[in-house]
This record gives C-alpha cells, structure tokens and sequence, in this order.
C-alpha cells in the first residue's frame, strides 16, 4: 500500500490498534420507538415528542443533550475530562448538534452524514481516542420525525399518502462514550464510506438510494480487513429497510459476499412493521443510534456477540437538490466493534502504537 | 463522487423492480372512491340545507363551499384530517377540503416561526401552486374565449 499511513489498512479501511473502548452509551427514544421491540431496552423512553417545549427543534436538541449527558453520567466522567463531541442531526445548519453543544462544555466538530451520522461520530471518535489526540471523545446523534418532516416533507397535519416504499424517521438520540481505556465493547477498525451515486431520484425510496453505498462500503472493509462475513455474528445496515437490505444483499453476492441471517437492518429492528405504520420501516440518524445504543452495544457487553459490524448508511440530498432534479447519492461508514475480551486482532496485530510520537 | 455508469445503472433499476413493492392501486383507489364520495355526499347535503332555506342556486353554492372549507380547517386543526387522508389519499387532498387542509397545515406547522415570517409566509407553501395556476388557467381559458367568440 503506498504512503505512509501505517493504521490504514484499505483504501479508506483504518484498523485502530490501540483499541479505543466504547466505556458508555445513553439512548433516550420517543414514544413510537418506546413502542416497538426495543422499548424495554433504551434508558429512556419519552411520552410525546414535544417534552414540554417551544418547537419540534428545542425538543430534539434535548433528546441529544439528555443521551449525551446520560452518557457521562454512567461512566462517571465529567464534561471537562471530554476532549471532543462529534456530533450531528439531519437539520439546516445540524442546528439541534449545535444547540445541543451550546449547553456543553466540549470541543466541537459538528458533522453531516445524514442518517449515517452515528457511524460517522463512532469513526472520528475512534480516530481521535486511537490516534492519541483524545483520552474521552463523544460520538452522539439525534432525529426526529416531525422536524424531519418539516424541513424534507410535508407538514405533519397535511392529508397526504406515503407509497409503501417511505421510512419513518426516528424520534430519540444515542451517544456512546469512547475512552482510551476502561471496559467494554473495542472498536476495532472502520472504513469511511465514499458517495455513491446510482441515479436514483425517488425521495420516496431511500432505501434504494443507499443499498449501493452500501454494499461499496461493506465489501471494501472485508476487503480492508481480511475478514468474512462468517467472522461477524452481526452486519447491521442503518436504515436501508425493507427495500434496501435485500438490494444490499443482492449487490454484495454479486462482489462474492453472501451475508446470509447475519445481515440485518436496524431500520428493520427498531419498529414492528406489523403493528406500527411505518411503511418500509425506520429511517433518520436515530434509528443506528438508538438501536446501537440501546441493544446491540448491550449483546457485545454481555458477550453474546463477538463482532459486529454496524454500517449507517445516508442519503446526502436536500430538498433543493432533489427539486432541481438530482439524483440521490448515499454514502455508508462501515464500524467495526468487538466484545471486551475477545481474542487480539490476529491478522493485523500491532504493538501498541502512539503513532511515532509523545502521547 | 462515485457515478455509476448508465449500464450499471440500467442493472441496479432491474434489480431494484425485483424488490419494489408496488403501491396498493386497486385498494387506495377504492380508499379515494369511497372518501371523495362521502365528503361530496357531506357538500351535497349542506347545500340541500341552503337551498332548502330558499337560497338561490349561486348563493347556495358559495355558502356551501364557505362550510366546507371550515370543515376541512377545523378536521385539520384537531389533527384528525390527516388521518382522513392517509386513509383515502386523492379522495380527501381533492375536495376543497383538502384545499383547507393543505393550507391550514402548514400555517399551524410554521407558527413557530413566528405569525409573519412563519404563519403568514408559509402558509401558502403546499396550496400556493394551486392557486397561482388556476388563477393563470382562469385567465387564459378567458382571453381564448374572447378572441375567439368576442365580447358577449
């Protein structure tokens, strides 16, 4: 591989050798996640999703607040020992990250990912504890469905029909706390998507603007890695849904990976489709934040899943765009985190690495 | 940016038909028959009221639109119209009713932003089209009919 950067280990595959460990997460969800299968298992679930506040957009801002201060809370860290917040929402300006970060006392950097935005802070934070730029990072996200739907749609009140392809967007934010030590789950490598642009212009279907994406980013980090998909209990998509995943899977068995059961979707796992009317399932940044946050961070603690590969996945298009006749491009952040405990990275094993320099 | 080529393209639009599922037509057309029936059997019978009060037919059919209208308002204002719709989609967004709906919604959405900048701007944004082409429509269809059939 040329260049120098020796943790890079695929064209955008970085392997953390440092192990930076995900010390603590906080979901604080909506009512209509409260109601799905996972209700029982976030920290908090809200009865309405205005809590009492002057607009959807205050009180998404503090679903984020809650997660992120949550978060601290149960690793009994204060917010002055937090070197960086990587944060984002889907809004303008991430204004609920912003207004979220105004509270805190936390260096900043604001991101955009769309609903892939929790992997994306999961990377930077990951980058900034391994790389020795930070002892505690912050990765956090939130959506909510009704300024989603104000800022991308139409508003709540309007008459209108979804077709059967739309996603609901998630009301709630997670935050996951990453240190350069303490116990739990280790994220071990990641790969940084690229956008991938396959002409898709229906706003109704993203799902199927994303499957592309992907599949892109999940082939490269197995690729990257050296893995196979049997080296995973899990690979779970962000919100691909149910247009999207098998899509995924079908373009992934084409580039030679069958994913089989392990391929699963938590646009899919956040919200029974039976009983609750969210079409092709959930969507926004919460829905990977939620359902990481809330459950699978929770089987890799108990040692019930080994590996896992968590992939948000964003649709990065705004309603102007889309008016003015763009194509849809997607774009997906592959994570890789393993149970504390588990075995040492065998194939890229490093010894412990300061990067060349002082700590 | 990574584009994919037009025949990786045409390949994905394939696959993606495979896993697409289709809108239910039958089913939401009959949702829109029975919906669009029930709000015009609703304006039917105000305006038999009207009438029935001894209004002139053009009187009547102003009123008649003047309740309807509020209906629609007031279905949108306790939040049970977009339920309406969901339900019967074009059957409830057609009627004026639905043109109530589309233009009360969005001024309840956007009072936060303020009764100006908010309310009053936004209001007309989903009904707004509607208006300005019909408006223009209106204005063509007149000037056709008098060029071609002058001044009756």
């Amino acid at each position: 591989m040329a260049g120098t950067a020796r943790k890079r280990i695929g064209r955008s595959t970085l392997s953390f050798a440092n192990r930076p460990v995900i010390v603590a997460t906080a979901s604080v969800a909506g009512p209509d996640e409260g109601r799905g299968p996972l209700g029982a298992e976030f920290d908090e679930v809200k009865k309405d999703r205005l809590l009492g506040l002057g607009s959807w957009e205050k009180a998404e801002s503090q679903f984020l607040t809650e997660a992120i201060t949550m978060a601290m809370g149960k690793a009994k860290v204060d917010q002055s020992q937090v070197d960086v917040l990587a944060a984002g929402d889907l809004l303008n300006q991430i204004i609920s990250a912003d207004y979220s970060a105004r509270g805190l006392s936390i260096p900043f950097l604001g991101l955009y990912g769309a609903c892939s935005t929790m992997a994306e802070a999961l990377i930077v934070a990951a980058m900034a504890v391994d790389g020795g730029y930070a002892d505690y990072a912050l990765a956090a996200t939130s959506s909510h469905f009704d300024t989603a739907e104000r800022q991308f749609r139409y508003p709540v009140e309007h008459g209108t029909q979804r077709p059967p392809t739309t996603q609901w967007t998630a009301t709630g934010a997670g935050a996951a706390l990453v240190g350069s030590s303490g116990n739990g789950p280790v994220i071990t490598a990641a790969t940084i998507g690229m956008v991938i642009d396959y002409n898709q212009k229906n706003i109704n279907d993203m799902g199927g603007a994303m499957a592309p994406a992907a599949a892109d980013t999940i082939a490269r980090h197995l690729e990257g890695t050296g893995r196979r998909p049997e080296d995973y209990d899990l690979i779970v998509t962000g919100d691909l849904a149910a247009v999207g995943r098998p899509l995924a899977a079908d373009l992934l068995r084409e580039k030679g990976y069958e994913l089989g059961d392990r391929f699963d979707d938590c646009g899919l796992i956040l919200y029974d489709r039976r009983k609750q009317d969210v079409h092709a399932g959930g969507s926004g940044c919460a829905c990977s934040a939620l359902v990481y946050t809330g459950y699978i961070h929770k089987l890799l603690q108990r040692g019930q899943y080994r590996r896992v590969l968590l992939v948000g996945t964003g649709a990065l298009f705004s309603p102007t765009s889309s008016q003015q006749g763009e194509s849809i491009p997607g774009i997906a952040h592959a994570v890789e985190i393993e149970a504390a405990g588990s075995a040492t990275r065998d194939e890229d094993a490093a010894p412990r690495d300061t990067g060349g320099d002082e700590r | 940016m990574t584009q994919a080529s037009k025949s990786e393209q045409q390949k994905y639009e394939r696959l993606l038909k495979k896993h697409r599922p289709s809108p239910p037509v039958l089913r939401n057309a009959v949702a829109a028959f029975v919906t669009g029936g029930a709000i015009a059997a609703v304006g039917q019978l105000v305006m038999n009221f009207f009438r029935a009060r001894g209004l002139v037919p053009t009187e009547a059919v102003h009123l008649t639109s003047a309740v309807m209208i509020f209906l629609g308002s007031a279905l949108t204002a306790i939040g049970v119209y977009d339920l309406v719709g969901r339900w019967g989609g074009m059957g409830a967004a057609l009627p004026i009713t639905g043109f109530a709906n589309a233009v009360v919604s969005p001024a309840m959405e956007f009072k936060r932003e303020g009764f100006v900048l908010g309310l009053g701007a936004k209001m007309f944004a989903v009904a707004g089209p509607v208006i300005v082409f019909g408006v223009v429509t209106s204005f063509v269809a007149s000037l056709l009919r008098l060029l071609l059939w002058g001044v009756r």
